[in-house]
């Protein structure tokens, strides 16, 4: 089958897991009784005399299949709602803090990859030496490591005992007026790409500074993760016959390594990065919420903090989505590289 | 059973799943024996909630009434872990339960029977599988109302699919044997097919890889109580003691670590806790994978 029936069959498939994410958030809500729900309509203090026309005016009697057509049409005009605790439209929102995790994100994935996949093929490649059985316990230790915790003794040596060498926030009090000023073009709102084309150093410089440990909390548990799964993907190329047939070829071990093993081990490892996605997305909350980062993450433990419902089921939808959109990619890219999977393949 | 004896000894010869053994035996014994290690005082009603001497908020280092010091709101940190430990045992137990029945029973009517009902439960997951895990359990929290009890079901909701799908894999090979062609030539019902025969016969490596995902469980149930989202204030929970140390991370000027004590001691239990069942589980992996065990 050619590629592009492949990817339309799949982008058909995605209909039904998108209404049935659609309809899981909407259900939701249903737990709520009407009154409840109408008191999120609320802005002035005097309509709560007559909630029952509040319910009307939003038909939030009507029945439930109704109810969720009227939704899901708001939801594709981009209206989830009202987020109380920063004031703005979930979707607003969603856009405003968006940019701060893109910039965790931008440099903690390309530290999981790399330094997983290069720790996880050393290892494999030396299986049984000191080293393997380092890096593994390494990997396990950081498998295991509460996310948190890394945050807050990061922050206890790095901004505490170091003075203030490392401290939490996007910028500093200064850079960030400057940021905000108008002798800065924020093209991108990523601190760090905006710097570099308004070839400001300092504002470069500061965010970076702000960034570096963010960074390490959200990687080091997810690159223990792929160095596990290099590792063990590693081993398996390494058995196979073309290793022995370079080899017999009179090849180098480096070559063998990094050319024939390296390269044919690193498909499983991109079936993962679907799954690597919803992790950062859950440790972003985290980390961010730890270094007051003040990204899409830390908003939405602000909301679940604050009870904001709207916000909070605006962002699960959200990031629901777009899993679902960035497994279909990695889905495509797997047939790319890999000619042997069947792009017929049945529905299992 | 020649196959449980060869996993056992494995499990016993390799140093690395021992020391998973012994850190999880440790833990077992802290649970079970909490009410002799840290005593509840005379009169205080509910166990699992830390006593504290007064509501003084700076964390006080340890001393001889407090072998572990106090963390913020003077809750002592000793009885918070110990009990702490049963708490993580009681979530993760009752999670892990939960989804793995749920996943038996919808894995195996998926798996066995096929067709319309398979595509309907595999949907059902896919739907599940589809939100980045620990954000659906944070707005399933957020809907139900923070409690131990929401933390609970919310990791059921986000754990069981995956259970589902594993369970269904197995049965899916185990459902063509001769065996179970058999029985039902012998005109066996179908619940008796699934109970007496398939099951028994498929679903082992699934149940023990899933029994290991503990650690998993206690590492989002942690993170969500620190997140604020989890037990009642003063609950023995290691999470919600990580976040009582979060405004004292960084000490007065002059001493940076001054309250080290209430930041590090509970992140250390969840960290051994979590560290024992991945330890086993890595070691389980290793066995239960064909292409690499068995030298």
């Amino acid at each position: 089958m050619e590629l592009r029936s492949y990817i339309i069959r799949r982008l058909l498939l995605l209909i039904p897991v998108l209404f049935g994410i659609t309809l899981f958030i909407f259900g939701i809500t249903m737990f709520f009784s009407p009154v409840q729900r109408a008191v999120l309509y609320v802005h002035d203090a005097r309509q709560l005399a007559d909630m029952d026309a509040m319910i009307r005016l939003y038909g939030l009697d009507r029945p439930f299949v109704l109810q969720y057509g009227t939704w899901l049409g708001q939801v594709f005009h981009g209206n989830l709602g009202w987020s109380k605790v920063v004031s703005m439209p979930v979707w607003d929102a969603i856009w405003h803090y968006l940019p701060a995790t893109l910039e965790i994100a931008m440099f903690a994935t390309p530290c999981i990859i790399l330094l997983g996949i290069f720790f996880g093929s050393t290892a494999a490649a030396h299986k049984d030496t000191p080293l393997d059985h380092g890096t593994r316990v390494a990997a396990i230790l950081g498998w295991s490591l509460p996310l948190f915790w890394l945050g807050l003794l990061l922050m206890m040596v790095f901004y505490g005992f170091f003075r203030g060498f490392l401290p939490p926030g996007r910028l500093s009090i200064q850079m960030d007026i400057l940021v905000n000023s108008a002798a800065f073009t924020r093209y991108t709102h990523i601190n760090p790409i905006d710097a570099i084309l308004n070839l400001n150093g300092p504002v470069l410089l500061d965010s970076l500074r702000h960034l570096v440990l963010p960074v390490i909390t959200l990687s080091v548990t997810h690159m223990a993760f792929v160095m596990r799964l290099m590792r063990s993907s590693m081993l398996e190329s390494l058995g196979k016959g073309y290793i022995l047939t370079a080899r017999a070829k009179g090849l180098s071990e480096r070559v063998v390594v990094n050319k024939h093993a390296r390269r044919n081990a690193l498909i499983p490892v991109i079936t993962v990065s679907g799954y690597l996605f919803a992790g950062l997305a859950g440790g972003a909350v985290i980390t961010e919420t730890i270094f007051n980062y003040k990204g899409i993450g830390w908003w939405a433990y602000q909301s679940a903090f604050n009870l904001d419902i709207p916000a909070i089921l605006g962002f699960a939808l959200f990031s629901a989505v777009l899993f679902v959109l960035v497994n279909l990619v990695v889905d495509i890219l797997y047939t790319r590289i890999d000619p042997r999977v069947r792009l017929g393949g049945g529905m299992q | 059973m020649s196959d449980w004896k060869f996993m056992a000894r494995q499990l016993v010869r390799n140093p690395l799943s021992l020391a998973g053994l012994v850190i999880i035996g440790i833990f077992i014994i802290i649970a079970i024996f909490a009410p002799l290690i840290a005593p509840a005082p005379e009169g205080h009603l509910n166990p699992y909630m830390i006593p504290r001497d007064s509501f003084w908020a700076a964390p006080q280092p340890p001393n001889e009434q407090h072998i572990f010091g106090t963390t913020e709101g003077q809750y002592d940190i000793f009885y918070g872990v110990i009990w702490g430990t049963r708490s993580a045992f009681r979530v993760a137990l009752v999670v892990m339960a939960i989804s793995v029945l749920i996943g038996i029973v919808l894995g195996s009517l998926a798996g066995y029977f096929g067709g319309v009902l398979d595509e309907v439960i595999m949907r059902i997951t896919d739907i599940f599988l589809a939100f980045p895990a620990l954000i659906l359990a944070m707005a399933i929290v957020t809907i139900i109302g923070p409690s131990l009890k929401s933390v609970m079901i919310a990791l059921t909701v986000v754990w069981w699919p995956s259970y589902a799908r594993l369970i269904r894999g197995d049965i899916l090979q185990v459902r063509e044997e001769d065996y179970v062609e058999a029985a039902r030539g012998l005109g066996a019902s179908s619940g008796r097919v699934i109970l007496r025969h398939v099951l028994p016969n498929a679903i082992y490596p699934s149940l023990i890889m899933a029994s290991l995902d503990i650690g998993a469980v206690v590492l989002s149930a942690a993170a969500l109580s620190f997140l604020g989202l989890g037990s009642p204030e003063g609950y023995a929970d290691w999470g919600q003691m990580t976040e009582f140390a979060r405004n004292w991370m960084v000490g007065p000027p002059g001493e940076p670590f001054k309250y080290w004590y209430a930041v590090i001691t509970p992140g250390v239990f969840i960290l051994f806790f979590v560290l024992g069942w991945n330890l086993l589980g890595d070691a389980f992996r290793d066995i239960l994978d064909p292409r690499l065990a068995r030298r």
